[in-house]
C-alpha cells in the first residue's frame, strides 16, 4: 500500500474534498472549546446539564457519519439502526443482564462495529444516492425488527424497555445527571482524539483517497473494498456507542425512539456542522436538539415550517454549515493580528 | 441501584415541600401553584405521524382561556404550557424535564401516547410530580401501587375489549371469531383485553391477522379472515384502517357480525369515507358524545360544549373526536383543582383526583362517571354498546363496565 495517497487530489467527486488539516481544530481553540464544556455544569441547572449531554451524545452520532461520508465519501441514511442496535444492546444488558453500564458502552460498540462491517460488504456494490437508498431500507426496517414477537422477551417489544440511571460511583458529590455528563464528555472526547488520529493515519489518508478518486486510489494500491467497509465499521461503531448512551441518558428504549426521521436529523446535523469537519459534529447536535425548540416557540402549530425556513436560511447563507464560519472566523482573526 | 435513587429523591421532595410549608400556614403551595396562577404541563405530538392528535391540545389551551376568562379557579389563572414531541420518546423525555425544571409546573397533564409516557413515567415518579390522566388507552397507567403519581383518563383498550367480550358471550355464544388488529402496544393491548374476557372460551378466536401501520392495503389479510370461515369480524384497527376493512367487506360480500374499536367510530373520520351502506349494523361502543350526531344537538352538556367552540375554539371541528376529548379531559382536570382548593401541594392533587365521585363531564354518555380511589386509577371505566343504523350510532343495552376485576 503507497504512501503516498496523502497528495492526490482529483475533481468530480461526490463529497468535497477536505484537506486533513482543516478537519481539526487549532489546539488553542480546542482548550477553549473543552474548558467551557467542563465548566459549565457548575452554573447552570440539571435541565441544561441533561440537554448538553444529550448534544454531546448526538454530536458523536454526527461525528460518526462524517467520519464515513467525509472521510470516506459515501453516504448513509441507516445510521439510526446503527443506533438503536447499540442503544438496544446497552439497555437489554444493563436490564435482563445486570451488565454495570460502563461495559455495556464497549460491547455496544464492538457489536456495532460488526453489524456495519457486515452490512458494508453488500453495499460495497452501490455508491452515491444508491447506496443511500439501500442504508434507508435499514433504517426503515429496524424499528419493525425491534418490534418482532420473536425478540420480544428481550425487547419489550412495542412497550419498549425501562433503563435504570447510574448513580455516581464513589460517592462523589454529584447528581446523577452531572455525573452522565462529565461520563459522556469523557467518552466523547476519547473517541473525537481516536477519530482525528485515525483520519490523520493511513487508513485515514486511504479513506479520503477513496473519496476523491477510488480508481486512483485503487491504483495507488488502496484496497478499496476492505476500506470502504471498514469505514462503515468504525461508523457504526461509534454510533453504537452514542446508541448505549442515548439509552443510559433516556432512561428509555422503544422502536418508535429510532425513525428514519432520526437518521435524517443525524444527516442534517453532519451538513450543518460542515460535511469532513469533525468539530462541525457539536454544533450539528445541537442545531438538531435546539432549532427545534426555537422553531416550537415561533409557532407552535407551524413549527415544522419554521424549522424548514430556518434551516433553508442555514443551507443558503453559509452551505458549508459550521466549518465556513470557522474558517471565516479565523482569517478575521489572522487580519487583527496583522 | 433504584431504590437507593428514589430514596434519595423522596428525602430531597420531603424536605422542599416541609421547607415550604412552615412558611405559609392556611394556603399550601409546591412548586408550580401561588396566590394568582396554576402552572399546567403538557407534552403533545403537534408534528410527526401522530399530529392530528394535536387538536388535543389546542382545544385543552382554549377551555383553559374560558376558565380564566371566567375567573380562574377559586381566583387562580392557569398558565397551560404546551411543548411538541413529535412523538418521539427521547424528545417526550427532553420536554418533560423542561416543564419540571425550567418551567416548574405543578403537574404533566394529558401527555400523548404510550410511547411517549411510559418514557417519562419513571422520572415524573421519582421526583413526585403528578402525571395526570395521560392520553392513553394502556392498561399499565392504573397501576397506583408502584406508580402511584401516574393516572390514566379514558377507559383502557383492555376494558373496552372486554365489553365486547361479554357482549359475544351472551349474544353468540358459538361465534367464530376473526380478529384484524394493528401490529403495536394499541393492538396488542386490545387483543390481550378480548382473550382475558373470553376467558375459558378464548378459542372462540379462530384466526389473527396483524398488519403494520406502513402497509398500504389490508386487503390481503381480510380475505385470509374470510376464508377461516368466522363470522364474527372484530377490527381492531385506527381510522384510516378501519376505514378500508369496511370496504373490502362489501366488496368481497362477506357479512360478518362487525364489531369497530371506539378508536375507529368516529362518523366523519370513518363511517362517511367507508360509505354508510356498508357500514349498517357495525357495533361499536363509546363513553363520549358524538358532535356529528343530531341526537345530542338539546342535550344540555353537549350545548355548553358548543357554546365553548363558538366563543373560545372557533376553528375547532365538533365532527373531530379529538376535541370532544380534550374537552372532557380538561373539565376534569378544572374539577380536580377546584377540588384543592388552597392545598395546592402535588400530593394533595394526586390525591384529590384519586377521590373523585360520580364526576359527569359535559361531553360523556348519560350515566357514564368519574369515579376513583387510592386504589382505583382508572377514571372511566364504563362504555355502551351502539349500533350504526341509517347516518348514525344507536346506543343500546346498559352502561357496561369494563372493570379490569371482573
Amino acid at each position: 500500500m503507497s504512501a503516498a495517497v496523502e497528495e492526490v487530489v482529483t475533481e468530480g467527486q461526490a463529497v468535497e474534498a477536505v484537506p486533513k488539516r482543516a478537519m481539526t481544530l487549532g489546539a488553542g481553540t480546542s482548550l477553549v472549546v473543552l474548558a467551557l464544556l467542563v465548566f459549565t455544569p457548575f452554573v447552570v441547572k440539571n435541565f441544561i446539564i441533561f440537554q448538553m449531554t444529550q448534544v454531546l451524545i448526538y454530536a458523536l452520532a454526527v461525528l460518526a457519519l462524517n467520519i464515513l461520508t467525509g472521510g470516506s465519501g459515501q453516504f448513509s441514511l441507516g445510521q439510526s439502526a446503527f443506533y438503536a442496535i447499540g442503544a438496544y444492546t446497552s439497555a437489554i444488558l444493563m436490564e435482563h443482564f445486570n451488565v454495570n453500564y460502563a461495559l455495556t458502552l464497549p460491547i455496544a460498540g464492538v457489536l456495532c462495529f460488526g453489524a456495519g462491517f457486515l452490512f458494508g460488504q453488500p453495499a460495497l456494490r452501490l455508491s452515491g444516492v444508491y447506496l443511500a437508498l439501500a442504508t434507508f431500507a435499514l433504517a426503515t426496517a429496524m424499528p419493525q425488527l425491534l418490534k418482532l414477537g420473536y425478540f420480544e422477551h428481550w425487547t419489550g417489544g412495542v412497550q419498549g424497555l425501562v433503563v435504570t440511571k447510574p448513580d455516581a460511583p464513589f460517592g462523589l458529590p454529584m447528581s446523577q445527571d452531572v455525573w452522565l455528563y462529565y461520563f459522556t464528555l469523557v467518552i466523547s472526547i476519547a473517541i473525537y482524539v481516536f477519530s482525528v488520529n485515525l483520519l490523520r493515519s493511513r487508513s485515514g489518508r486511504a479513506f479520503m483517497a477513496i473519496r476523491d478518486n477510488e480508481i486512483a486510489a485503487s491504483a495507488m494500491g488502496v484496497n478499496v473494498s476492505l476500506y470502504k467497509t471498514l469505514a462503515f465499521g468504525v461508523s457504526a461503531g461509534i454510533t453504537g456507542v452514542a446508541g448505549g448512551l442515548g439509552a443510559i441518558a433516556v432512561q428509555f428504549v422503544a422502536p418508535d425512539s429510532y425513525t428514519i426521521n432520526f437518521a435524517i436529523a443525524l444527516f442534517l446535523g453532519m451538513v450543518v456542522g460542515g460535511v469532513g469537519w469533525l468539530p462541525g459534529s457539536i454544533v450539528g447536535a445541537a442545531f438538531i436538539i435546539f432549532v427545534p425548540n426555537i422553531a416550537e416557540s415561533i409557532s407552535k402549530g407551524l413549527s415544522g415550517a419554521v424549522f424548514g425556513v430556518l434551516l433553508f436560511l442555514v443551507i443558503f447563507l453559509i452551505p458549508h454549515g459550521a466549518r465556513q464560519i470557522a474558517i471565516v472566523g479565523q482569517q478575521l482573526a489572522a487580519r487583527v493580528r496583522r | 441501584m433504584l431504590s437507593k435513587g428514589l430514596r434519595t429523591a423522596a428525602l430531597a421532595a420531603a424536605a422542599i415541600v416541609c421547607a415550604s410549608s412552615g412558611a405559609i400556614a392556611q394556603k399550601k403551595y409546591d412548586t408550580g401553584a401561588s396566590d394568582t396562577e396554576i402552572r399546567i404541563g403538557n407534552i403533545m405530538p403537534y408534528s410527526g405521524p401522530a399530529s392530528a392528535y394535536g387538536v388535543i391540545g389546542k382545544t385543552e389551551q382554549a377551555y383553559f382561556d374560558k376558565i380564566n376568562a371566567e375567573g380562574g379557579i377559586n381566583g387562580r389563572k392557569i398558565k397551560f404550557v404546551s411543548y411538541d414531541d413529535g412523538y418521539s420518546p427521547p424528545k417526550a423525555v427532553e420536554q418533560a424535564r423542561k416543564l419540571v425544571e425550567s418551567d416548574e409546573v405543578l403537574v404533566v397533564f394529558n401527555s400523548l401516547g404510550t410511547p411517549s409516557n411510559s418514557a417519562i413515567q419513571k422520572y415524573l415518579n421519582a421526583k413526585k410530580v403528578p402525571q395526570l390522566f395521560v392520553a392513553t388507552g394502556a392498561t399499565k397507567w392504573n397501576d397506583p401501587k408502584d406508580f402511584p403519581w401516574t393516572m390514566g383518563w379514558q377507559p383502557s383498550y383492555q376494558s373496552e375489549a372486554h365489553i365486547y367480550a361479554k357482549y359475544l358471550l351472551k349474544e353468540k355464544p358459538d361465534a367464530k371469531i376473526g380478529v384484524l388488529f394493528q401490529n403495536d402496544d394499541f393492538g396488542k393491548d386490545y387483543l390481550k383485553g378480548l382473550k382475558d374476557g373470553l376467558g375459558a372460551k378464548a378459542s372462540m378466536i379462530v384466526s389473527e391477522e396483524s398488519y403494520e401501520t406502513s402497509e398500504p392495503s389490508i386487503d390481503g389479510h381480510i380475505v385470509k379472515l374470510k376464508a377461516t370461515g368466522a363470522d364474527v369480524f372484530i377490527s381492531i384497527t385506527t381510522p384510516k384502517f378501519a376505514a378500508q376493512a369496511i370496504k373490502k367487506l362489501a366488496e368481497i360480500d362477506w357479512h360478518p357480525l362487525h364489531i369497530v374499536s371506539n378508536v375507529s367510530a368516529s362518523v366523519g373520520g370513518v363511517i362517511k369515507p367507508a360509505g354508510f351502506e356498508n357500514s349498517q349494523g357495525i357495533l361499536s361502543a363509546a363513553y363520549a358524545k358524538d358532535g356529528a350526531d343530531p341526537q345530542w344537538d338539546n342535550d344540555p352538556g353537549m350545548k355548553k360544549f358548543l357554546d365553548f367552540l363558538a366563543k373560545y375554539y372557533p376553528e375547532g371541528n365538533r365532527l373531530d373526536g379529538s376535541v370532544v376529548f380534550g374537552y372532557g379531559v380538561a373539565q376534569t382536570l378544572v374539577k380536580v383543582l377546584q377540588m384543592s382548593g388552597d392545598d395546592l401541594t402535588r400530593e394533595n392533587v394526586m390525591k384529590q383526583a384519586a377521590s373523585l365521585k360520580d364526576f359527569e363531564p359535559d361531553t360523556l354518555l348519560p350515566g357514564i362517571k368519574i369515579n376513583t380511589s387510592p386504589t382505583d386509577f382508572a377514571p372511566i371505566e364504563q362504555l355502551q354498546m351502539m349500533r350504526f343504523k341509517g347516518e348514525k350510532w344507536d346506543l343500546f343495552g346498559d352502561i357496561i363496565s369494563g372493570e379490569l376485576s371482573n
